[in-house]
């Protein structure tokens, strides 16, 4: 085992001061942000150093999210699936529903250091929208949502839930007319506006310093699971299940076990159709690296390096990149990716609900269904801590009109 | 002498400044580029950028937004880009060409093969816009190795330190972003790039080109006098894009007028 390369890596020592995760991440923008980016980098420098900075993060998660969040043992589903003990880490409690409030928080907060009196934010299913729309609600800031016009027809609830919040949320037309276009859209609006508005990134991609400061923000998951695994399971976990979009959740729970390098780690993509149809969001399971949004790192791309139209079940997985880090931790082998189809997905999300009484969503659904397939080759003794990204009630929808039902 | 150096030390000679038309290889269809390339070179272009359709073009405004996505249509890429400038070639031999579009068709061509087949082809300059120069090392030295320009983009927003930086790696020529924003954005200031293109010029001695928000004959002349070039590209897309729309028999040609009109303000403004 100690041939294994990714057992002698620095992993403090990534991202580079250039924001490389090996050939990964950097900084692929026009000239006009550099400038931001290099503020912001340096802003993130200075108050992740800063005592108050984090003294009011900590509050925030703490009494405004619910930190931290439980690591649940799923008992029956343990027994019906006949293995690996599986412990769930409950980001579904988190307020607003998912992991991607501990990020906005974050950057919001950087926002309000910074003086900015605007914040923006890309989403796809709309949960990081609702999640930037709530703390900007929280901290008064003006928020606009830019959103793939096919994406404000397939989430109307969320869409509200955003205009509630006192959030405009802006149709995308251009492209896909989904999440990437939408990312690109929020790109245009920040080169515009670029003095006086944050842009709120909602996952671990986009330019140098936003995949490490996402990463850093998420990381509360996994150091919070670490000291609850060793507390309640009286061991570090053998494996680790995430479902990978962006990759925010994912890095979110591996980041503070990389140097546990006897934990196995599985980043869950999304098949699609099945990856072999062609129709999925799986870059890294069958894609290539390429530039995108602002990093290089794995994407789905065409022959002449043309980005190609992604398929999945769950609006939050249905992204042609991924984060930078996940595409090192790929190359060295640190992390295992592998992929689940939709329907494995949503046979996944029907059996927690009734074995647990928990509604995952359909994203998260994804780490269940390998969990299926990853628990019973294991012994009883051993541990899976599943990273539970996000609570399925935004999804019911999608199920019930599988099912041929109308609400 | 590089074809770029060479066209604009003429120019200088004549006391007379670039005008240096974009647009995207393939919009409306393929068979329009190469004959709207020349047109424009008759009324009056001195450079032609040509725009390398890409499926997430970020800096656009949505009039080149929609030229990309027509071209994609009909599935032009880096490819076909490289066969027109070849074709254009052809005909003529001094009009420089400078590619412009995004990172990854070139990344995915791989930077050697496509640095040996941009030369074939007869490109004169690339201008990646989402490759900045820190990122650009390995790129720079296939470009280097052909002999063709690395034109890199500065903004209102580059501090000297940069583009002190920038211009060390730029050749040919420097492209000024004019505002902050996207192309084809209404809010040119030329007080402002006047004051930018001051420290621009106290740092190098690189040619400089403006783009974005010049629209018209009045914006060009004006930008000319500041600049050894302006760069005009949502105005004439758009122009060919409704002249397309409404059927017009003669989009190139006809389009190609406002290039015209602005080679005539800029020489009258030169005078």
């Amino acid at each position: 085992m100690s041939t294994e390369k990714f057992r002698d890596v620095d992993y403090s020592s990534v991202p580079d001061e250039h924001g490389h995760f090996g050939i990964y991440g950097g900084r692929f923008v026009s000239e006009t942000l550099i400038e931001a980016l290099d503020e912001l980098e340096a802003s993130y420098k200075k108050l992740s150093a800063d005592p108050d900075f984090q003294a009011e993060f900590d509050k925030d998660m703490a009494h405004y999210v619910g930190r931290p969040s439980p690591l649940y043992f799923a008992e029956r589903w343990t027994e019906q699936l006949g293995g690996a003990q599986i412990y769930l880490k409950r980001e579904d409690l988190n307020h607003t529903g998912a992991h991607k409030v501990n990020n906005t928080i974050g950057q919001a907060l950087l926002a309000k250091y910074s003086g900015k009196k605007r914040v923006i934010a890309e989403t796809g299913a709309g949960q990081h929208g609702v999640a930037t729309a709530t703390v900007a609600a929280r901290l008064g800031m003006e928020c606009q949502v830019f959103m793939g016009e096919e994406d404000v027809k397939r989430q109307a609830l969320n869409v509200y839930r955003m205009k509630l919040l006192g959030a405009e949320v802006i149709p995308v037309t251009s492209g896909s007319k989904t999440l990437k276009d939408a990312m690109n859209e929020a790109m245009r609006d920040w080169v515009t506006n670029v003095d006086d508005t944050f842009y709120i990134i909602g996952t671990v991609a986009g330019p140098h310093p936003y995949p490490q400061l996402v990463r850093d923000f998420q990381s509360i998951i996994g150091r919070e699971a670490r000291a609850q695994c060793l507390q309640q399971a009286g061991t570090l976990p053998d494996a680790l299940v995430a479902c990978v979009g962006g990759g925010s959740n994912a890095i979110g729970l591996f980041h503070p076990f990389l140097d546990d390098t006897d934990v196995t780690m599985y980043g869950v993509e999304a098949g699609g159709y099945g990856v072999q149809t062609g129709q999925h969001a799986a870059p890294l399971c069958a894609g290539e690296p390429g530039i995108l949004h602002g990093n290089r790192t794995y994407l789905m791309q065409d022959e002449n390096g043309q980005i190609i139209h992604t398929h999945s079940v769950s609006a939050g997985l249905d992204y042609p990149g991924v984060g930078p880090e996940h595409s090192w931790l790929k190359d060295i082998d640190r992390v295992n990716y592998v992929a689940i189809n939709d329907d494995e997905a949503l046979a996944a999300f029907r059996n927690l609900t009734q074995v647990e009484g928990i509604m995952p969503a359909l994203e998260s659904s994804h780490a269940i269904a390998y969990t299926h397939k990853l628990a019973p080759t294991m012994n009883k003794d051993q541990v899976i801590v599943v990273n539970l990204s996000g609570r399925g009630d935004k999804d019911i929808h999608t199920v019930a009109s599988i099912d041929g039902i109308e609400i | 002498m590089s074809r770029i150096a060479a066209c604009l030390d003429k120019l200088h000679s004549k006391g007379q400044k670039a005008l240096i038309p974009y647009i995207v290889a393939g919009d409306p269809n393929p068979e329009f580029t190469v004959p709207m390339m020349h047109t424009l070179v008759e009324q009056g272009a001195d450079i032609i950028e040509l725009g390398i359709p890409f499926s997430d073009p970020m800096a656009e405004g949505p009039v080149i937004q929609l030229a990309h996505e027509r071209a994609l249509e009909h599935n032009v890429c880096l490819s076909a880009a490289l066969d027109m400038v070849n074709e254009f070639r052809q005909q003529d031999q001094d009009t420089p060409v400078v590619l412009m579009g995004y990172a990854n068709p070139v990344e995915k061509m791989g930077y050697e093969n496509f640095a040996s087949r941009a030369a074939a082809a007869g490109v004169d300059g690339l201008l990646t816009v989402d490759m900045p120069p820190e990122e650009a090392e390995l790129l720079n030295e296939a470009l280097k190795a052909v002999a063709i320009d690395s034109i890199f983009l500065i903004a209102p927003t580059t501090t000297a330190q940069r583009i002190k930086s920038i211009a060390s790696l730029a050749t040919g020529y420097i492209y000024y972003v004019s505002l902050k924003g996207v192309t084809g954005a209404g809010h040119l200031d030329t007080q402002s790039v006047k004051d930018k293109l001051a420290e621009i010029k106290s740092i190098t001695d690189l040619p400089i080109t403006v783009g974005f928000g010049i629209k018209d004959a009045e914006s060009a002349a004006t930008i000319s006098k500041l600049a050894e070039g302006v760069v005009v590209g949502s105005a004439l897309v758009q122009k060919a894009a409704d002249l397309s729309q409404k059927g017009s028999n003669d989009v190139a040609g006809q389009a190609a007028q406002l290039i015209g009109q602005m080679r005539l303000a800029m020489n009258e403004a030169a005078a």
